[in-house]
């Protein structure tokens, strides 16, 4: 992938991560996220990891973002009216972030292996989805079944949750 | 030349947004997206890695990707389960802020 499409993407996802945090209106937040996501999906193809770009796409920008607008419009959010800021809070959540991306780059500055490229692959990874079905199904064969086990008890625990309380 | 390095800023820099969104808002969706955005920050630098270490076969570590595939899925039920609390309070409540949810304050 050449260099100057891995910075698009990457100042895409990243300006409209910004814009998830910034936004006043939920709507406008959840529409930012799913950009945010497609860029992120681009990157991951860039590592060619394309199976997960496809997964990202379907799972993030399809299924939960359908449900933060369905929910955004079921319970009729408006933009929120602006209150009195904190302004020692906030200060001290930037501070916070900042302190934390701040280690990342003294982190990554001092990892060796950070400075290197990417090795080259022996060959194009086409066939990525088989290599990782069957790992998951030979390897991962008892986590893929609690994961799937997780589901079904994440499913019962919505359904318990949302019902209205018989009175 | 793209390299590691520059993934693994990119990527730091998504968690630190997702943290200060944590951190700065009140509103329990945008809470639970930038939730999101930091779990996604973890999986690029995981693919990241996958991608630098290319096995011997000449194919990258396909065991990480399982890991990223199942930190999708656990997400997944996770903003499930979150956006059913959220409606379940909104009902007893009639707020997403979490500025007027404060009996458990100490």
């Amino acid at each position: 992938m050449p260099a100057f499409l891995f910075w698009i993407f990457a100042l895409l996802m990243l300006i409209f991560g910004a814009a998830v945090v910034v936004n006043r209106n939920p709507v406008a937040s959840a529409l930012s996220l799913v950009v945010s996501f497609i860029g992120l999906a681009a990157l991951f193809m860039s590592l060619d990891a394309y199976f997960i770009g496809i997964i990202q796409v379907l799972v993030y920008a399809g299924a939960v973002m359908v449900l933060f607008l369905f929910i955004i419009m079921l319970l009729d959010l408006r933009a929120e009216e602006r209150r009195k800021i904190s302004w020692l809070t906030s200060a001290g959540a930037i501070a916070v972030a900042l302190a934390l991306l701040l280690q990342i780059f003294y982190v990554v500055g001092h990892f060796k292996s950070a400075q290197q490229p990417f090795p080259p692959l022996a060959r194009s990874t086409t066939d990525d989805v088989r290599n990782i079905g069957l790992l998951l199904f030979e390897n991962y064969n008892l986590p893929f079944q609690i994961i799937g086990v997780l589901v079904l008890v994440a499913t019962i625990g919505v359904v318990l949750l949302s019902r209205r309380e018989p009175r | 030349m793209i390299t590691l390095g520059d993934y693994l800023i990119v990527s730091g820099i998504l968690f630190a947004i997702g943290f200060a969104g944590v951190m700065l808002r009140r509103n329990l969706i945008i809470i639970l997206m930038s939730l999101e955005l930091m779990l996604n920050a973890a999986n690029l630098s995981l693919v990241a890695f996958s991608r630098f270490r290319v096995l011997p076969t000449g194919l990258p570590d396909y065991n990480v990707q399982v890991f990223v595939f199942f930190i999708i899925t656990v997400a997944a039920a996770e903003v499930a389960v979150g956006l059913a609390i959220l409606v379940a309070l909104f009902r007893a409540r009639q707020t997403t802020d979490v500025k007027d949810i404060s009996s458990l304050k100490f």
